[in-house]
C-alpha cells in the first residue's frame, strides 16, 4: 500500500512537472544557502585557526601591566629582566622555548630600495615558539646571540621588497643607523590571524635591537613561552605566574603587575566568534527554507482544490481516506526531498566557487548536508499534512461534482 | 471478491424503506420517501425518472458514496447502511465499478494507467496490473490504445476506458450514471452494447440511471422515479432489448 501511494504520488509529479519545479524552488534556495552559509564559515573558522596554530604550537606571551591594560599597556609595571627569561626557562616545567622579545619599527635600505618593516629583538629560541623555517642561510650563532653582533634573519616579504631576486645572503642591509649582514631568510608563513603579514619581519639578536635601536639595555617588554605538546596550560601558566611574583617580589595583596595571554585561547575566541556568525546566517538561511515549505504548502493547497474531482474519482474508485492522505502527503515529501536534494547540489557548487574566490578550503560537511536534507523533508510532511488532511476529507459525491 | 457465494435466494441488492432527506428542519428536502426493492445477480436495471425524482440518490446509496437517513441496505444479505467511510470504500473497492456522464478520467494520464487506478489501491503487483488493464482494455475495443491520454481520445474511447476502469477489477455490480449522456447517438448504442455484452458474458450486474427510453431499451428492467417513490418497475423481454 505504501509503495502503491509512492507510486502513485511520483505518477502526479510528473504529470505536472514544470509545476512541480517551481514549487520545489524554494526549498532548494533555502537548503542551498543554509549549507553555502555553514560550509563557508566553516571554512573561514579553520583558516583562522591554521594562522594561529602557525603563530606557534602551545603558546603563552607575557606581558608587563595588567590584562585590562590591553596589549603594550602596563603603564608603571616594570619590565622584564633578561634574567627573567633564564629563570623561567630553568625552573617551569614542560616547555620548549622561551623567547624574549623587543620590537619596534624600522626603516630599512638595500642599495636604492627602502622598506618599512618591524624588527624583533629576540634569541634563537623565538624560531622554535614561533614555527619558524629557514628557507635559507642559518640562525644566529652563540656569540651573535649573547654579543649582539650586527646579524639578521628576514622574512620572505622583506627579501621580496629589498632584494628582489637577488641572493639576500651576506648582503649588507641598513637598520635605522647601522648595517647588519643578512644570515638567513625565513620560510614564508603567509598572512596572520588578524590580516597582518607575518613575513613582513625582521629579527636581530635581542643585546643588537636593545643597544642599538631601543636604546635600554635589560628591559624585555615581553616574553614569549612556547610550552610542550600536551603539556597542562593551566598548570604551566600558574607556574609561570607564582616564579614571576615571586621575582617581582609582589606581596600576596598585590595584584600580577604582568598578564599571560594563551594564544590558543584567542584562537577559540575567535573561532567561536565566527562559529556566531555562521549560526546566525545559517539560522537566517533556514528562515528562507521554512519560506519554501511554506510555498509547497500553498502550491499543495491549490493542488487539493484544482484537483478536486480527481480526489472524487479516486474516493469513488475504493481509495481509503488514510491512502489519499499519504498520496498527498508523500507528494509534498517527495517535492521537498528533492528540492533538498538540488539544494545540497546547488551548495556544493556554490561553495566550491565562492571558497576558491574567497581563498579559503572547502570542507564538505556530511552532517549539516544531512540535517538539511531531513529539515527539508521533514517540511514536507508538516506543510504537506493540512493539504493531505483536506483532499482526504473530501466528500466524494461533493468532489465528483466539482468542476 | 472474498465474499462467499451467497445463496441463490438471497437477492444481490435489497432496499428495505429507504428513505434520505438532505438538510434539516424548515430546509429539509425528502429526496426519498421510503422504497423498496431488490435486484437480482445479473440483472441490467435502468433508473429512469425525471430530475429532482431521487434517481441520482438511489444511485449514490446503491454506489455506497452515501448513506440513507433510514431503512435497511442488504448487500450480498449483509447489511451496509451503517458502514462508515472506509468500510464503504472497500466494499467499492472490492465489489463495485463505476461510470460515470463526465468520464471522469485522470487528465495527463494514459489509458493504461487510468485503467491500473483501482488495482493500484487493491495492492495489485505491477505485472498483475499490467496484464489486467490490457485485459479490460482489449474487452472494450481498446486495444492498441494503452498509451493514449484522454486528450487524444474521443468522446467515445474515453466512455470506454472508463468502464474499462470500472470491470478491471471483476466487479459484481456495475453503475452508470448517464453513461451515455456526452455522446452522440452511434456511440450511445457503441456503449451501450458493450454494457449489455459484459452483462451477459460476465455476468455483472448493471445498474444505470437514465433519462433516453432509447438506452433503457437495452436494459432487463426499468425502474421508474417520480417524488423520491418508486412509479413503476417492469421487466423487459430480452427480445425487446435487442429489437
Amino acid at each position: 500500500m505504501f509503495l502503491s501511494a509512492i507510486l502513485l504520488a511520483l505518477r502526479e509529479i510528473r504529470r505536472n512537472l514544470m509545476r512541480s519545479f517551481l514549487t520545489t524552488l524554494g526549498v532548494v534556495i533555502g537548503v542551498a544557502a543554509v549549507i553555502t552559509m555553514v560550509t563557508l564559515g566553516n571554512g573561514a573558522t579553520r583558516v583562522i585557526t591554521d594562522q594561529i596554530s602557525s603563530l606557534g604550537s602551545n603558546l603563552l606571551i607575557m606581558r608587563p601591566g595588567q590584562r585590562m591594560m590591553g596589549p603594550g599597556g602596563g603603564g608603571g609595571a616594570p619590565r622584564f629582566r633578561v634574567s627573567d627569561v633564564e629563570a623561567i626557562a630553568t625552573q617551569v616545567s614542560s616547555l620548549r622555548a622561551v623567547a624574549p622579545t623587543t620590537t619596534t619599527g624600522v626603516t630599512l635600505v638595500v642599495g636604492g630600495e627602502n622598506w618599512t618593516s618591524t624588527v624583533n629583538g629576540t634569541t634563537n629560541a623565538f624560531f622554535t615558539a614561533g614555527n619558524w623555517n629557514l628557507a635559507a642561510g642559518r640562525f644566529f650563532t652563540e656569540d651573535e646571540e649573547r654579543l649582539g653582533l650586527a646579524s639578521c634573519v628576514i622574512g620572505n616579504t622583506v627579501r621580496e621588497k629589498l632584494f628582489g631576486g637577488q641572493n639576500p645572503l651576506g648582503a649588507q642591509m641598513r637598520v635605522r643607523k647601522f648595517n647588519c649582514e643578512v644570515v638567513g631568510v625565513l620560510a614564508s608563513k603567509g598572512q596572520g590571524a588578524m590580516g597582518q603579514d607575518q613575513d613582513d619581519v625582521v629579527i636581530l639578536p635581542l643585546p643588537t635591537v636593545q643597544r642599538r635601536l631601543t636604546g635600554n639595555r635589560k628591559d624585555v617588554p615581553s616574553i614569549m613561552i612556547s610550552m610542550q605538546d600536551g603539556a597542562e596550560t593551566e598548570y604551566v601558566m600558574e607556574q609561570i605566574r607564582t616564579l614571576m611574583r615571586e621575582r617581582r617580589k609582589l606581596s600576596d595583596g598585590d595584584e600580577d603587575n604582568f598578564n599571560i595571554l594563551d594564544t590558543k585561547q584567542i584562537a577559540e575566541t575567535l573561532s567561536s566568534t565566527i562559529g556566531t556568525m555562521t549560526t546566525l546566517l545559517g539560522a537566517v538561511a533556514a528562515v528562507s527554507l521554512l519560506v519554501g515549505g511554506i510555498g509547497i504548502m500553498n502550491i499543495m493547497l491549490v493542488s487539493v482544490t484544482e484537483r478536486t474531482r480527481e480526489i472524487g474519482i479516486r474516493l469513488a474508485i475504493g481509495a481509503l481516506e488514510h491512502e489519499v492522505l499519504l498520496q498527498f502527503l508523500i507528494e509534498a515529501v517527495a517535492l521537498s526531498a528533492f528540492g533538498g536534494l538540488s539544494g545540497i547540489v546547488l551548495a556544493i557548487i556554490s561553495c566550491v566557487i565562492l571558497s576558491g574566490l574567497m581563498g579559503m578550503p572547502f570542507l564538505f560537511d556530511p552532517s549539516i548536508n544531512l540535517l538539511s536534507f531531513f529539515f527539508s523533508a521533514l517540511i514536507g510532511v508538516l506543510f504537506g499534512y493540512m493539504p493531505a488532511r483536506r483532499a482526504a476529507s473530501l466528500d466524494p459525491i461533493e468532489a465528483l461534482r466539482h468542476e | 471478491m472474498n465474499a462467499p457465494e451467497p445463496a441463490a435466494n438471497i437477492p444481490l441488492i435489497e432496499f428495505r424503506n429507504i428513505a434520505k432527506t438532505y438538510g434539516q428542519g424548515e430546509i429539509a428536502f425528502q429526496a426519498l420517501r421510503g422504497i423498496s426493492f431488490s435486484i437480482q445477480r445479473g440483472e441490467f436495471l435502468a433508473v429512469m425518472g425525471p430530475s429532482g425524482s431521487g434517481k441520482s440518490t438511489v444511485m449514490n446509496i446503491l454506489g455506497c458514496l452515501d448513506t440513507p437517513t433510514s431503512g435497511s441496505y442488504l448487500f450480498q444479505g449483509v447489511h451496509v447502511e451503517h458502514l462508515d467511510r472506509n468500510a464503504r470504500a472497500l466494499l467499492r473497492r472490492s465489489h463495485l465499478g463505476f461510470v460515470f456522464q463526465g468520464f471522469n478520467l485522470l487528465a495527463r494520464t494514459s489509458a493504461q494507467e487510468n485503467v491500473e487506478l483501482p488495482l493500484l489501491y487493491r495492492g495489485e503487483p505491477p505485472e498483475e496490473r499490467h496484464r489486467a488493464s490490457r485485459e479490460a482494455l482489449g474487452l472494450v475495443g481498446l486495444s492498441g490504445w494503452e498509451h493514449h491520454t484522454p486528450a487524444e481520445l474521443s468522446g467515445g474511447q474515453q466512455q470506454r476506458v472508463a468502464i474499462a476502469r470500472a470491470i478491471v477489477t471483476h466487479p459484481l455490480v456495475l453503475l452508470a450514471d448517464e453513461p451515455t449522456g456526452n455522446l452522440d447517438s452511434k456511440r450511445s448504442h457503441e456503449i451501450m452494447e458493450l454494457l449489455v455484452r459484459l452483462n451477459r458474458e460476465r455476468r455483472i450486474t448493471v445498474l444505470m440511471v437514465t433519462h433516453e427510453p432509447d438506452m433503457a431499451r437495452y436494459s432487463s428492467r426499468v425502474v421508474h422515479f417520480v417524488d423520491g417513490l418508486v412509479a413503476s418497475d417492469a421487466e423487459q423481454q430480452e427480445e425487446a432489448a435487442c429489437s
